[in-house]
């Protein structure tokens, strides 16, 4: 061998797997950089919030105003659409053989889908600090503790939709994969009371509502604005379908890298 | 996460006697489908050997297991002593494949930014953007370029973690004649380091022009394996056969002491000569022996190929 070509003193395998925060910033500014998932995490929830919630001021909801109860079910539908949207980007690598790619360098899947959940996480904190900032502008009111406590549930909560998101990523080798995921997250979150409040519709409804993803992190978020006492229906909601996506996207993933 | 690799066998590059690939008994089916059927081949260090065959040979499948990217059904596979996935994780072995994806949205720079963060150690991003001759492209979007500027961007990110193997699987597949000619003049410049190559080719003239050693393969086997002169010569000349009733091995051997002849096989009471001088056999089997029914074909390097593996192009 000649001199030009590395020692093999110097062939280290890279700690962590290939987790990097150089990884994770070009992860994000990809996501960025895509507009149909700017438009529709960060733009779409705070126009709703704008048309549908700033005509709500004088109304009183528990420890504040309509305007942010509407806000903050807003802020959980950004939130899950931007975590959807990260875990689903997957799909998209797959589609276009990124991850073919990616299993000729260092990386652990392991790893590869770490940065995916918390690419997709900083993606949701993004979409909740946007509807949070022109919720403020627009009228919301709450205490203080509370714009910080449900800001942050909504966000946490959306670790459902990221487990959602690389589930569907693995199960649906598709581009467009965000074309099919968008109304389907609209039907959960409609089904999640994060439209309309489910105690406007019927009896019915509300009973199948209760087990549907998008309902546990909704009521949990605006748990601290209404006032309500904890509501253990609802965390059982978030964790058991963290758990049934979470467990699809291993199975999926498993199956995935033992094929290539 | 380290666990899972370092627990691998370390590499054992430049030991002697460790071959850059060794397989043995290497098998892959796809259904009933015996897509590499048992093959056996060690390249050493230093070697620049090109995997001929036709398309569906097994050449891809042999490769993808070569990288890790899918595991044989049978025999095994070692990279420097180790297994394929650490020989990447080491950064010992790296490929440009035929459809391995890029991201659209990301520039030239960024996708080489991008995979130099996953390794532990790379040359310098602009130092191999240089070598693959795409500097002046480093801020382009991958979705603006050519399919040939797009295989040296891939060629660019294969030289990051500068491995002892590259492994280049029918790099200039959709090239044009000039794009082909750029690219194999930066592999070339860029084996003269003593980097191993392994490339992948239905390419005669690639093969021929390129490689040190050329390893023809056919339906999952190696059917011929030597220089390119020695592939040439497999084909060169013409083939005769005759009907030689109750010819002796000594007679055999006679012939095989004419001028111009590179084999002679005995069938029974047929005898195959390959020669390059055929008339001068020609002369010897009809004048000086009782052999009869005389054939001569011409062999071509096309004929060559498709003789030796049994496919027409």
């Amino acid at each position: 061998m000649t001199t030009a070509v590395t020692t093999n003193a110097e062939r280290r395998v890279p700690p962590l797997g290939g987790f990097s925060l150089t990884f994770l910033r070009l992860e994000i500014r990809r996501l960025l950089r895509n507009r149909r998932t700017v438009i529709f995490t960060l733009i779409i929830p705070p126009v709703f919030f704008w048309a549908f919630g700033t005509g709500h001021t004088t109304e009183n909801a528990g420890r504040g105003n309509v305007t942010a109860y509407v806000m903050i079910s807003l802020a959980v539908y950004g939130a899950m659409i931007a975590t959807t949207a990260g875990g689903a980007s997957v799909a998209i690598e797959r589609a276009v053989g990124w991850s073919r790619q990616l299993r000729l360098t260092p990386l652990n899947p392991a790893a590869y889908v770490i940065i995916k959940v918390l690419t997709a996480m900083v993606l949701g904190a993004l979409s909740v600090a946007i509807v949070f900032a022109v919720g403020a502008l627009g009228g919301s009111q709450m205490p203080g503790w509370v714009w910080v406590v449900s800001g942050l549930v909504a966000w946490v909560g959306a670790l459902v939709f990221a487990a959602f998101g690389l589930f569907m990523g693995y199960l649906l080798p598709s581009e467009n994969v965000m074309q099919i995921l968008g109304p389907v997250l609209a039907l959960l979150a409609f089904f999640g009371g994060l439209f309309v409040p489910l105690q406007l519709l019927g009896h019915g409804f509300q009973e199948i509502a209760k087990f549907t993803p998008a309902y546990g992190v909704g009521v949990l978020a605006r748990a601290p604005l209404t006032g309500d006492p904890v509501n253990v229906g609802a965390i059982v909601n978030v964790v058991v379908w963290t758990a049934i996506f979470a467990a699809g996207a291993v199975w999926r993933f498993r199956r995935d890298t033992a094929r290539v | 996460m380290t666990h899972t690799f370092s627990s691998a066998a370390a590499p054992a590059t430049g030991r002697a006697g460790v071959p850059a690939v060794g397989l043995r008994g290497l098998t892959k089916r796809f259904g009933a489908v015996t897509a590499v059927d048992g093959l056996d081949l060690a390249i050493e260090p230093g070697e620049i050997v090109a995997f001929l065959g036709p398309n569906g040979a097994g050449k891809t499948s042999t490769i993808d297991m070569v990288l890790g990217l899918s595991r044989p059904d049978a025999g095994t596979v070692e990279v420097y002593g180790t297994s394929p996935r650490s020989a990447v994780a080491h950064g010992l072995v790296s490929a440009v494949m035929q459809t391995g994806g890029l991201l659209k949205e990301l520039t030239v720079r960024e996708t080489v930014e991008l995979t130099a963060a996953l390794f532990a150690h790379t040359r310098p991003v602009d130092e191999v953007l240089q070598r693959a001759g795409i500097s002046a492209l480093a801020g382009r979007r991958v979705g603006k370029c050519s399919g040939g500027e797009q295989q040296r961007l891939r060629f660019a990110i294969a030289l990051l973690p500068e491995p002892e193997l590259l492994i280049l699987d029918e790099p200039t597949t959709g090239m044009d004649v000039e794009g082909r000619r750029d690219f194999w003049s930066a592999i070339r410049a860029d084996a003269e380091r003593g980097r191993t190559v392994l490339f992948a080719t239905h390419y005669l003239e690639e093969a021929d022009a390129y490689a040190d050693r050329v390893v023809l393969i056919s339906r999952g086997r190696i059917v011929a394996d030597g220089t390119p002169a020695e592939i040439r010569a497999l084909s060169a000349g013409r083939r005769l056969s005759a009907t030689w009733d109750g010819v002796t091995a000594a007679e055999a051997a006679a012939v095989r002491a004419l001028p111009g002849v590179e084999d002679v096989e005995l069938r029974g009471d047929t005898v195959l000569v390959h020669a390059a001088d055929s008339d001068a056999v020609a002369r010897h089997l009809l004048t000086a022996t009782p052999a009869r029914d005389l054939q001569i074909t011409s062999r071509g390097l096309e004929d060559a190929f498709i003789a030796l593996t049994g496919d027409p192009r």
